[in-house]
Parts: structure tokens; sequence; C-alpha cells
């Protein structure tokens, strides 16, 4: 990247300041640590210099934003443009209280929605399911039915806000749900915007709320994408995730390899299936986690946007928009402390400036309160003040990719792309994605990692603070989200009524109808569309599909 | 030989927050202690049956999803039918604060929530094993 010359001169004169100047100054005043290493145990020199990059090529490896392979984004004018959507993951109790939380945050300046649901409906099953007992709307709202749907988005203009929804398993019923209830409203498919999950690969690698076995699953998905870019095409029909993967405990570098892996994955099984790669690979978006380690975050993101560049053209994309890598990140929830919770606010902050400065398109800020209990409406709105204090106070968006060029950054880029690709060939020796999940890679790299990691906080090694330095004994004094106590009975009541009334001959009908599609090879969306229409619930559409694929358990490792 | 203190790690109803049970799981095992981990989405019939089968100690609960008021105690319930009290149980989590007195009424002895040092699960267990 530089002059040979220029380069052999900089080089001799590194050599002389490590000698004269480095060398004689730490015999004096010796560094804090004898190696200082990032949190993929990476270890990090005192100095990056031209040297460093120099085997890069500005033009071929840098290149310019919204340019081939895209590594300084995928815009050419980035948040000079447009800011990113800021989008606050967010769900509890009924559907009535989380519509209301919605509208809270909407109007406090939120640009996205962004569902969470709780346990049982990420595992299909309906409020009043057995398994279902004490889960009721505790880890994100509680969605059984289209009906339940419709009050979630209850006079909020799903034609012009777009949603993220939080689900995997049953993605495609509770996709079903949102069309539905868009076309109840008299709004076209076509225009709707927004995101499911539906990246199961991760569920068995990290986040562990599967449902079928993998062969279906991966079926469920690619009849997403079909379906999606042919019936609703402003809608991202997956967001292949490293969130999780990095909650579970995984380092940045298996956060990257193990996400990019699983995304190339999902497109052999789309062409498999005989979808041509530039009619579904625009649709594909991304997932990951802003953690502590700052320059690693933003070198994360960067390497995620070119290897995929990279990748996609080799698999053989040629619309310039299926090599865009598009992401959401979300802070940290592993790394807030449950002690001295407003200290969270600071960690969110250089998190979620990292998540910026690494040019993701949407972020979600963590709520200080998150390490004792689901957020209160006034934690939920100082973590969306912190995004806008990003976007508006700190300058930072005046210029794309400002970190660009760094000796540090790009040297570190570089390396953590070269070490997804030394991933890549351990999951290649076990067969690939599936068979490695099967035979539990990913879960143990995940659990040595979490393990040493703690391991290290334990000998102070990693300095949490509030945890192991800085201490503090004092009453925790933040207020707690109380929930409706009646919530859970409504729900149940709506949902016996709702069983009662809806016409059932129907319900039984398109139920096995689904029953007999998914036991062939036909697209299932159309088919659960109808089932959902006719407000079968979730449980019901799910059970059908139970019954036809079965269930994955996992061998319980640790 | 003193007899190894025995403990199942359970991960009761749905929520499929593994990595604090794994955690703990090793930091129990590497502290010498026989360490069996039911893996997911356990009932609490299949939980105390579990604890039977093994004769275990110890169990140690964990639940991030906020469900532990109702997971929690239907285990200790099941545990007092059976007349198993001589099990020592702990429970680990996203456990609010004012939780606490109530899951130790119940039968939870110790509770650990975000930040805990695996070591003083360990001191704990050893200090307040019944048997």
């Amino acid at each position: 990247m530089f002059d040979k010359k220029e380069l052999e001169k900089i080089k001799q004169q590194k050599d002389k300041w490590i000698k004269n100047i480095y060398s004689t100054h730490i015999k004096k005043h010796p560094e804090r640590k004898k190696k200082f290493e990032n949190l993929s145990w990476n270890e990090i020199k005192n100095l990056y210099t031209p040297d460093d990059i120099a085997h890069l090529d500005y033009i071929k490896d840098i290149g310019f934003p919204g340019e081939y392979p895209f590594l300084r984004g995928i815009h050419p004018t980035k948040y000079r443009g447009r800011l990113w959507t800021f989008r606050q993951f967010s769900g509890f109790g009924s559907a009535e209280e989380t519509n209301k939380r919605y509208k809270y945050l909407l109007d406090h300046g939120e640009t996205g929605l962004s569902v969470a649901f709780d346990y049982p409906t990420l595992y299909g099953y309906d409020t009043d399911h057995k398994m279902s007992r004490g889960e009721f709307g505790k880890c994100g709202v509680a969605i059984s039915s289209l009906e339940d749907m419709e009050i979630l988005f209850s006079g909020i203009p799903i034609d012009k806000v777009t949603t993220s929804m939080t689900i995997n398993g049953p993605a495609s019923i509770v996709w079903a749900f949102y069309i539905a209830n868009a076309e109840n409203r008299k709004i076209d498919r076509r225009i709707i915007g927004g995101t499911i999950q539906n990246d199961i690969l991760k569920e068995y690698i990290a986040q562990k709320s599967f449902i079928f076995p993998p062969e279906p699953s991966m079926r469920l998905i690619v009849d997403t994408f079909e379906f999606g870019y042919k019936e609703v095409p402003k809608w991202n029909t997956i967001s292949i995730s490293g969130y999780h993967i990095r909650e579970a405990g995984s380092t940045a570098v298996q956060e990257l390899a193990f996400t990019v892996g699983d995304g190339i994955e999902y497109i052999k099984w789309a062409m498999k299936r005989g979808l041509k790669i530039d009619d579904f690979a625009p649709r594909l978006s991304f997932f990951f986690n802003a953690h502590n380690d700052f320059f690693e975050e933003i070198s994360k993101y960067r390497a995620a946007r070119r290897i995929w560049a990279r990748e996609l053209k080799r698999l053989g994309a040629k619309k310039p928009r299926s090599l865009l890598m598009r992401f959401h990140t979300q802070t940290a929830g592993c790394s807030l402390t449950a002690q001295q919770p407003e200290i969270n606010i600071s960690r969110v902050t250089l998190q979620a400036l990292s998540a910026v400065l690494g040019g993701t398109q949407s972020l979600h800020t963590n709520s200080m309160d998150e390490a004792l209990a689901l957020p209160s409406e006034k934690a939920a709105r100082i973590a969306l003040r912190t995004q806008q204090i990003i976007a508006h106070e700190s300058g930072v968006t005046d210029t794309v990719d400002p970190l660009g060029g760094s000796y540090y950054i790009e040297w570190l880029t570089d390396k953590m792309e070269e070490e997804t690709y030394q991933y890549w060939d351990k999951v290649d020796k076990f067969g690939g994605v599936l068979p490695a999940i099967e035979k539990g890679f990913y879960q143990r790299e995940i659990a040595n990692a979490a393990y040493k990691y703690q391991k290290e906080i334990e000998e102070k090694k990693q300095i949490v603070v509030g945890i192991n330095e800085y201490q503090m004994d004092e009453p925790i004094e933040i207020p707690i989200l109380k929930m409706d106590e009646k919530g859970e009975e409504r729900q149940i009541n709506r949902l016996k009524k709702l069983r009662k009334d809806r016409n059932n001959q129907k319900v039984e009908r398109n139920l096995s109808a689904l029953r007999k599609a998914a036991m062939g090879d036909e697209n299932l969306m159309p088919y659960i569309l109808d089932c959902v229409h006719s407000y079968a619930t979730l449980g019901e559409t799910c059970q059908v599909l139970r019954d036809v694929f079965g269930e994955y358990e996992e061998p319980a490792i640790y | 030989m003193e007899k190894k203190i025995r403990v199942l790690i359970a991960k009761p109803g749905l929520d499929g927050h593994d990595r604090g049970a794994k955690v703990v799981a090793r930091a129990l095992r590497d502290a010498g202690m026989e360490v069996i981990y039911t893996g997911l989405h356990q009932t609490a019939d299949m939980v105390v049956e579990t604890a039977i089968q093994e004769d275990v100690d110890v169990i140690g609960l964990s639940l991030l999803s906020g469900a532990h008021m109702t997971l929690f105690v239907d285990v200790t319930k099941l545990l007092k039918q059976k007349g198993m009290q001589d099990v020592l149980v702990v429970g680990g989590g996203i456990i609010p604060e004012q939780d606490a007195p109530k899951l130790k009424k119940a039968g939870i002895s110790g509770i650990f929530g975000p930040g805990t040092h695996c070591e003083d699960i360990v001191k704990f267990i050893k200090k307040n094993v019944k048997r």
C-alpha cells in the first residue's frame, strides 16, 4: 500500500525507535502487563505502523464506501445521508402492555420496532400450554394468535415503520401473523418492511430455542426466502445472528467466523433448492454483538462486510445488492453488571459507539437494569437517548468510516478475517456446519471461551468494574418494571374465546392442508398464511409441523 | 477418602440461556465435585427424578427468563413431597433482589446473580451441603 522506499525508511526508523526510545523507556517504566491481549486472546502490540498493513492493496482490500469489497461501508454517504435505525428490542407481558411501550418508544424518537417474544411463543406454544408454565410475558411478549398480533400493532403505522421480530423456530408462523395483520388492515404485503430473525443454525449453536431438527428447519427457512423475494420484497427474511453466539460466551473472532459461515450455509441450501442467488441474497441481513473491546468490535464489523462481499462473489452473485452485508447491532447484554447498575450506561455508550464506527445499519442499546430484570420505562428511554447523543452530538457521523486507514484497525480487521478462514477450515473438517453442530464443535468452542473468560475475571486478569475491582456495598436503587398481574389470565381467556368463536371447520381444513403440504415438498408459507388468517393459533399450527417434522433434542454437554 | 459432593445442574423450563449453568458446572467439577448436567427444557418432575437417580447432594437451578418464582419453587415443592429436604438447593440467574427472600423461604438456600464468582458458589456448597 505504501511506496517501497518510503516503507523501508519507516521500518528503519521504527527499529531505531524501538531500540533507543521504547526499550529504554520500559526498562525504567515497565508496562502494566507483560502481554496485552484483546477479548479473542490475540496479542496486541504496543504500536502499529505502516509496515503492519503494507501487504494490503488500498483499492483491492480497502477501497471506497459503497464499492466492492465494501470494507468502508455499504453506502457512499453512510450516516451523512441517513442515520442508522434506532431499534430497541422490547416486549413483555401481554400484547396490550407491549403496544403501549412501543408507542412510548416511538414517541421518544425510536425509528424502528423490534419485538421480543416470551419463551412459549419462541417455542411455538400457546400461553395455555403446560410447557408455558411460569413463562408468560417474562422474557418478551406473549403472541399466541393473529388476534394478539393485531393488538400488538394496533395504532402503529406498519406501512411506514419497519419491525424486526426475534423469532426462529416458528418464524414462518409469526411472520404470517404479521403479514395477515397488515392485509386485514388493507396494507399490501409488498410494501411492509421488517426482519424475521429466522436463524436456526445459531439456535443449535448457542441460543437454544430450536423446535424441529435441522433439515426441516432449513426447509422452512428456504421457504421464507422464496416467498419473501416473490411476495414480500421489502422484508429481510433472515437475520443471521452472531449476537447470541457472543452472549453464550464466544470470542469476537468466533462470533464473526461462525455467523458469516452460517450465512454461507443458508445460501448453499437455497441454491440447492434451485433459488437464484441474486433473487434472495439481497434480503439476507445480519445481527452482531457490540462487546467491550472497542477496536476489536469495530474491526469485526468491517471484516464481516469484506468477507461477505468476497464470498458472495465467489458463490456467483452478480447484483451489487447481493454483496452488501447489512446488519443490526445490539450492545452486549452479558457485559452488564447487576452491581452498580447505573455504570452500565457508560458501558453501553462505548459499545454503541463501536457499532456506529463499524457502520451498523440499525442499533439496539441495552438498558442499565437488564442484569436485574426487564427494563423499566426510564431505563429504556436513557438507552435510546444514548444513541441520539452519539448520532447528534458526538460528530462521529460526519465522515464515512472515520477509522479506516488506521494501522491498528486495518491490521486487526485483516487478522480477524484470516482467523475466520481458519475456523472455516476446522468446520470443513467436520464435514460442514450441520455435522459440526451435531458433533458439538461450536458448543464446545463457545463453552471453553466462556469458562476461560470467567476464570480470568476471578483471577483478575480481566477487570470488570464493580465486579472484581471498585466494588461497593450499596443497595440497588433503580425501579424494577412491574407487570400487569392480570395479563396472563386475560390472555388465556382471550385464547379460549377465540377458539370458540372462529370458524373451526375452516381452521381444521387449513391445518390439514398444511399437514399434507409439510409431508411433501411444497413451499409452506401459503399454507401457513391460510392457517393464521383463519385464526389457527401459534400452538396449533406449530403442532402440525411438530407432528410431521419431529423435535430436536441436543446432547447435554458442558 | 472423603466422599465427593454430587451436584445436579438443571435448566428448568423453556429458557435456553445455558452459559451460566455450563460455567458453574465446570467450576464445580474443577473444585472436585461430581457434576451431572440435565441439559435444557426440564420439568420439575424430570429434575427431581434425575436427582433421585443420581443420588445427588445438591441441585443447582439456573434460569434467565424470569420464571424462577414458578419453576424454582415447583422443584422445591416436589422435593418436600418426596421427603428430600436433605438435598441442598441453590439457584442462579437474573433474579431481582426482592424475589430472593421469597425464594429462600421456599427452600432455595443460596441465590447467585450475575457477577458471582464461582469460588463463592463452591464455598457455599461445601459449607451448607446437608449430607
